[in-house]
């Protein structure tokens, strides 16, 4: 090693000082492109993965479902070659009445929540927000049901609901001198349909109320302030500051709760299975055993079409609505 | 009063409040207590009427607390002859409470691997979807990427499919590529479940960062790529940690396809403690012990978030 080898690496020194000096001289954009990918390669290189991942898991399959709904194929059976029978499934899906009467039972515990969530939640995040002492703690309280599995909670609610030695039935009973055996929550056709209700109710009120907790400390004071210049009423007040601008908070609330419940598997299928009879089968229960206790793949295909488009459909019609109340 | 604000609600108002929410949160709490209880009584005494709810008293709502429920939750156990029973005493206390009903433990239950399962394939797809989330979301908030609200749409409405109607193809994917009752394909599906979760709440923890910072460094001779480590991720990181908190939670509670792409290999706990079974039927001691020792993780973690809660279930719509 000479003295040569030194300077080589003194002038590389320098050099690479030189792009520095140069880079930052030269306009951001051009600079980048000096130094390492450009922003457009980083940008592919980021979401790329993703964008992978959510064709694999979520697109193809979706697809596939598609091409299925158009088939007679049995997944139980995969030596059989499935027959391509066009439009067939959707057309005995649409005129079975079964499956109104599942879309009515899902119909029933979707209004029910969120007529039921929505008073309460907002009723509670109103309290809240009269900022009484201790008022995080409690809310922390409140909100922890939401976060547990609904499965789990599905699983113990029908611990609490069992006639005779139940919670449930022995509070009921307490309050309204019923006999606590002699009524089943869950196993008569019309208390059933209001199990699940009273549960996902328990379950999910402390998301509308979070929410609508957001939508109430967004009013500035001010507003409030000036209404009381004017001398308009509390009351008044309430309806005409308070209520509507907590409204898109809450048709946001009724948004999410809509899509999951409209969704919804888990809790209900811990809770009752579907039953007593079908009265508390949704939609979802029912795609279940079409699609892998009756291994009718093919028509539980077209049915998964079917409901995705209705979600989707009633989603994107509702967000227009929602917009519009945003630009008030 | 020095200082009167007409936003500042009256005491009485505030007492009164503060007496509703407080009713209310007690009632709500009370189904949970009573599974919490329910770990630490005997199968009599979980299933008696009148319920009991004293503990360690012996009038007639009391009941002895026992840790029966939590040794069956964890052991498998046959019944004994007497001469065995005899010739063999018991070792340790678990060995004592199974005594009484004339068992002896075999050794494990099932509820530790599957616990481990939940674990496995909640951090995992936890870490897979918050890697990728936390890039695609920097790339959305920083570049002009093409179609870029299409595809953030896209990317919030393949959470709409309801599980069942993913789960059909999902299932007949699997059996090809033998990822059925795997742990890879749990991981990567409750990933492609999240994945839109994760983008949509670090893209607005991101939105919310200055790109003062970055432009600095950039100008200071950085790359992209080091100004996204050195300068973006640290200023995230609370984004980044209350995100992975948020999809912990969920592949933990997930149910649906856990239940239909799972049986044994890679089941995780939700469709497992509902089956656990007892003499002569479901064993809610056991089940209740199941209950209370899988939800308290995600408790606590709930409490930890707290300030974060609204912007993570509202996919970050909502911010405080």
């Amino acid at each position: 090693m000479g003295p040569g080898t030194f300077q080589t690496i003194r002038a590389q020194d320098m050099s690479e000082r030189t792009i520095d000096r140069v880079a930052a001289a030269t306009p951001t954009p051009v600079a980048r492109k000096i130094k390492g990918l450009s922003d457009r390669a980083i940008a592919w290189i980021f979401v790329g993965p993703t964008i992978f991942l959510l064709l694999a898991i979520n697109i193809f399959p979706l697809i596939w479902t598609i091409r299925l709904s158009f088939t007679n194929y049995k997944a139980n059976r995969v030596n059989r070659e499935p027959e391509w029978i066009g439009l067939r499934n959707y057309e005995r899906i649409l005129t079975d009445s079964d499956i109104w009467l599942n879309m009515q039972a899902t119909a029933h515990f979707l209004i029910w929540t969120i007529i039921l969530q929505v008073l309460i939640g907002f009723t509670l995040a109103w309290l809240i927000n009269k900022k009484f002492k201790g008022n995080d703690l409690w809310t922390t309280i409140i909100v922890l049901p939401m976060m547990l599995s609904p499965a789990v909670v599905g699983n113990f609610w029908k611990f609490l609901y069992q006639p005779q030695i139940g919670l449930f039935n022995y509070i009921v009973g307490f309050f309204t001198g019923r006999d606590p055996s002699s009524f089943e929550m869950l196993g008569q056709v019309n208390l059933a349909p209001w199990s699940i209700v009273i549960v996902d109710t328990w379950m999910w009120t402390p998301f509308v109320m979070l929410i609508c907790l957001a939508g109430l400390r967004s009013i500035p004071d001010y507003i409030y302030e000036a209404a009381e210049i004017d001398r308009a009423s509390k009351l008044r007040q309430f309806f005409t500051i308070t209520v509507p601008m907590v409204l898109p908070f809450l048709m946001l609330a009724v948004l999410f709760r809509g899509i999951e419940n409209f969704k919804m598997f888990d809790l209900v299928v811990q809770l009752t299975g579907g039953g007593p009879g079908s009265t508390t089968e949704l939609t979802s229960i029912n795609l279940k055993r079409e699609a892998f206790e009756k291994w009718r793949t093919g028509y539980a295909s077209a049915y998964a079409i079917i409901l995705f488009v209705t979600v989707f459909g009633l989603a994107s019609i509702y967000v227009k609505a929602l917009n519009k109340v945003k630009e008030r | 009063m020095s200082s009167y604000s007409v936003t500042e609600p009256s005491r009485r108002m505030k007492w009164v409040a503060g007496v509703l929410v407080i009713a209310y949160a007690l009632i709500t709490m009370v189904p949970l207590a009573w599974i919490a209880l329910t770990g630490f009584k005997s199968p009599a005494d979980a299933i008696s009427y009148p319920p009991k709810y004293i503990i360690g008293s012996d009038s007639e709502a009391g009941f002895q607390p026992t840790l029966e429920g939590y040794v069956n939750l964890f052991t498998t156990r046959t019944r004994q002859t007497p001469e065995f029973l005899d010739a063999n005493p018991p070792e340790t206390w678990a060995d004592d409470i199974v005594r009484q009903y004339g068992m002896v433990i075999v050794g494990p239950s099932k509820f530790g691997e599957r616990f481990l399962n939940s674990v496995i394939i909640g951090f995992g797809s936890t870490f897979l979807s918050v890697f990728l989330g936390t890039l695609a979301a920097y790339a959305f908030s920083r570049f002009k990427i093409p179609l870029a609200d299409d595809l953030l749409f896209f990317i919030l409405s393949t959470r709409m499919m309801p599980p069942i109607a993913v789960a059909i193809p999902i299932f007949l994917m699997y059996r090809q590529l033998g990822l059925s009752d795997t742990h890879l394909g749990m991981i990567l599906l409750y990933t492609g479940v999240n994945i839109s979760l994760a983008v949509w709440l670090l893209k607005s923890f991101i939105d919310g960062i200055p790109t003062e910072y970055e432009e600095a460094a950039l100008i200071d001779g950085y790359t992209r790529f080091q100004a996204f480590y050195k300068v973006v991720l640290p200023q995230a990181a609370t984004g980044i940690a209350s995100t992975a908190i948020f999809c912990l939670i969920f592949a933990w509670n997930e149910y649906a396809f856990a239940v239909l792409l799972t049986t044994a290999n890679a089941q995780t706990a939700p469709p497992f403690i509902p089956t656990i079974i007892g003499i002569g039927g479901l064993d809610w001691p056991a089940i209740a012990a199941g209950v209370t020792i899988f939800l308290l993780p995600v408790m606590f973690f709930t409490i930890l978030l707290r300030k974060h809660l609204l912007r993570g279930i509202t996919f970050g719509a909502v911010r405080k």
